[in-house]
Parts: structure tokens; sequence; C-alpha cells
């Protein structure tokens, strides 16, 4: 989707805002927020790509106007509803009003374990990578409505390939629910470098490279004459 | 930079500039106390949060006592000294830093650190030639288990903006001019793939102790947004800490941005 979200490139922002001796939290209530919201994503009613396709898809004066932790309790609240674990209803009086649903409870004493275990984004190989190191690909001109990972600003744009990073789940198909066996299918992983002049027109600084990680669908061979 | 007030829908106290940039003043107990904070948005979180929390223990979804553990484990555990520790041994060790720049996940775990949001590392090396600048433009990818939790300023519309179109903009925001020669390379964590800066290693630490090292290596420096400190700039923020520690009695994050 060409969200707000997506704000590589954008100007008009102003300066980048450093704090000195910054807290890891600024209220109480980021605490929760942090906590309720990693506990629920490990619990295993959604996934990482369907929590940031939630976050992205707030309203855009939302978003804008949202620190990143109110973000994240704006989402949790609609993946809670979406997927039947709380009502309307217990959102807005705070009390339990109709029966929960079976979840994976993270307990006590396995939150170590489960973060330091993490979840790996891998999966099996079932094809040849289509592209390999130092070949030149295009990043497809697209605009899917749904969740993406490739970036307004790349698209369209010629890089070459820097790495192969493994065969990762698709994000674009990994957002589908109820889940399907085709979205858990991986899809190979690049890492594709751009020349800052190519993405930004010539009056950009020659000696800028951006790259992003963008999976084989994302891109397309460049047929030199 | 502030919207126009009451523009796109937004009630004239949520503006932009409220929500998205962080508060810059402390108070005298070095409490976070930003003019541009509105004291009852901010309640009204504490009132929401507080509430959904409790709906969420009360479904059985939620053991309170594994969100003490996870906000106890991202507050006082996990943070930039445990990539501080992986950037000294590198300094100290080629066999460790040739591993590190092959397999960053693997290495990384040999010291301890793994998982969440660092299931996929990859650790890039700043040279005399090349600058490396970690951004994640469509949210807030970032190593956890290297670096914590990240600052607002990382997740905030400015730095995703600027850092892809102008990288040495955003170096300036952070006081660092590198020379023009030296070129930069930003990486847009666009996938489960996480990045972590090896900052040069300042001169004039030969023979330091990995402890001594790590000391040099600031948060910002694994980013790309700061460079290590240099023993004088070390020996400088130490005594300010001290100073700062003494008069609020409470100790100084140890890895913070670069002076």
């Amino acid at each position: 989707m060409n969200g707000v979200h997506d704000m590589g490139g954008m100007q008009g922002y102003g300066p980048v805002q450093r704090e000195v001796n910054e807290p890891i939290f600024h209220a109480a209530w980021e605490r929760q927020a942090m906590g309720l919201t990693v506990l629920m994503g490990g619990s295993g009613p959604w996934n990482i790509d369907q929590a940031r396709s939630a976050r992205e898809s707030l309203p855009p004066s939302l978003y804008l106007s949202s620190s990143y932790y109110q973000i994240w309790i704006e989402a949790l609240e609609r993946l809670m509803l979406a997927r039947g674990l709380v009502s309307a209803h217990e959102l807005h009086t705070g009390a339990m009003s109709a029966p929960a649903l079976p979840v994976r409870v993270i307990a006590a004493d396995q939150v170590d374990a489960a973060m330091a275990r993490g979840t790996s984004a891998e999966r099996p190989v079932r094809a040849p990578a289509r592209f390999e190191v130092g070949q030149r690909v295009r990043a497809r001109q697209m605009h899917p409505t749904g969740h993406t990972r490739l970036p307004r600003y790349v698209r369209g744009h010629i890089g070459t390939v820097q790495a192969v990073r493994g065969v990762h789940v698709l994000p674009d198909r990994h957002t589908a629910h109820p889940p399907t066996s085709e979205a858990e299918q991986g899809e190979w992983l690049y890492t594709v470098v751009f020349d800052a002049r190519d993405l930004w027109g010539a009056q950009a600084d020659p000696t800028v490279r951006v790259s992003v990680d963008a999976w084989e669908s994302y891109l397309e061979p460049v047929v030199t004459a | 930079m502030p919207l126009p007030a009451g523009g796109v829908g937004v009630p004239p106290t949520l503006t932009y500039h409220a929500r998205m940039n962080p508060p810059t003043h402390l108070d005298p107990h070095g409490h976070a106390h930003g003019h541009d904070h509105d004291h009852s948005h901010l309640g009204e979180m504490d009132v929401r949060v507080r509430a959904l929390q409790t709906l969420l223990v009360q479904k059985g979804y939620i053991d309170p006592a594994a969100l003490d553990r996870i906000i106890e484990l991202y507050e006082k555990e996990v943070g930039p000294h445990n990539g501080a520790r992986v950037v000294a041994r590198a300094w100290d060790d080629p066999a460790y830093r040739d591993w590190l720049l092959t397999d960053a996940t693997a290495a990384i775990a040999d010291m301890g650190y793994s998982g969440r949001q660092g299931e996929h590392m990859v650790v890039v090396p700043n040279t005399p030639d090349e600058h490396n600048l970690v951004v994640c433009t469509l949210c807030s990818c970032y190593p956890w288990p290297v670096l914590g939790l990240p600052p607002v300023w990382y997740k905030s519309a400015p730095y995703r903006s600027k850092a892809v179109i102008d990288p040495r903009g955003v170096l300036a925001d952070f006081g660092v001019s590198l020379p023009d020669s030296q070129r930069i390379r930003v990486w847009d964590s666009t996938a489960e793939v996480r990045y972590l800066v090896l900052p040069e290693r300042p001169a004039g630490t030969q023979g330091w102790s990995r402890e001594q090292l790590a000391e040099l290596v600031t948060r910002d420096s694994m980013i790309g947004t700061g460079l290590a400190l240099t023993p004088q700039q070390a020996a400088q923020a130490s005594r300010v800490a001290a100073t700062s520690s003494a008069k609020t009695g409470t100790p100084q994050q140890p890895a913070g941005g670069a002076a």
C-alpha cells in the first residue's frame, strides 16, 4: 500500500531531534504497550507482517499524530478485535464480557527463552535463485493495495544485487488471514544497492549508495542490448 | 515541523511535532518533561493501556508476571552495551572480526545475544573509504539483541524520511561531519535482516582491554549516526556522567548518543 508509513525520501519533517540521556520508556503506559504487543504477538494470533500491516493501515492523520507506542496500541486493539479475541464492548469497558479464545499464553518463565529464540523468517528452498551477486536488476514498478516491503523510492529504478540473503517468507503473502500453506512459502531475498543519483537525480550526492532488501518477485532482470 | 493548526483533521494539540518528536527538556529529577507534550493525552493513554492490560489478563491472554519480566528484560538487561561488547571483541580479535563479517548471527550468538529482531544479523564495517548508516524507512526495524529497543528518533519521520535522500544532512543533525571523499552506504532494513555497523577503532587505543574498548562504542556508532568515541571524548563523557549521577543519584545510560 502506498501508505503514510513509506517515508523514505519525503521532505519537510525537519531535522532529526535527539534526546540527551533518553529513557527507554517515556511514560508508564509505554512499558505496558511494548510488553503487551510483544507478548500477544508471541502468542501467535498474528504474525509480524500482519502486525506491520495493521500499523501502516491506520488512518494517515492518526499515524502521523501518534507516537510509535501509540501506533502499536492502536494496531494491537484492532488486531485483537479482528481476531475476535476481544469485543468492542470489552475494549470500551475494560472488563471481560465474552468468553476467551484459546491462545498460546507465554508464561513468565518462558519469556527469556522465547525472546532469545525469536522467529526465523527463513523457509525451505524450493527453486534456485533467479539472480546472482553483481547482476543488474530493476525494482518493479508496482503499487499493490495490500502489505508490501518494497518502498516507493526504489520502484522502477535499476540497482545491483550485492548479496543473496536466503529464502525468506514473503510479507505480501504472509499477511493472508486465515493462514494458507502458500502464505508460509518463502522466496529468495536479495540486498539490492542503488546509486543515489539513480534514485534522486543528477543533483544527488555521488558518494552515496542506498540498499533495500528485496524479495525476488519485487525484481526483474535488466535486459542489456 | 508543526503542521498547520487544525490541518488534516487532527486536533490542534495533537500536532505532528508534539507527538513524534521527543521531549528535549529534563526536569531536576532527570525525567523527560517536554513542553510540547499534551499531558491530558498522555493521561488518556495511561488509562487506555491500563484498561487493555486488565482486560487481557482477565481473559487469560497475558500472564502479568510475564509482562513484568519482558519489560524488565528490555528496560534493564538488553541494550547497546551488548553490541559494544561485540564491537570491542571484533576490534581486539581479527579472527572474530572475520567471523562477524561472514556469519554475524552465529558470531553474535557466541557472545550470548540472539533472538527476536536479531534472527538474521549482518554486520557492516566502516572504513576510511566508506561509512555505513542503518535505517528502517517503513517502520522501526532495529537489532534488538545487540542494541535493545530503538530510540524515539530512530522511529521518527525526520530520520526515516531523510536518511535515504540526505544522509549527510542526517549526520549533520547528529553533529557528525565526514570527509567529502568518504562514501556513504545506507542500509534500509526492509526485510528481516538486521544490520549493525562496526565502527572504526579510534586511534590511541593500542593495548586496551576489551572492557576499555567497549566504553568507546556508543549506540549511535553502531547505527551509523555517530562515530566511536576517542579516548579523550570518553574521558570527558565519564567525568560528566560522574558529576551528573552525583547530582541525581542515578547511574547514566552507558551508551548514549555520541558527544
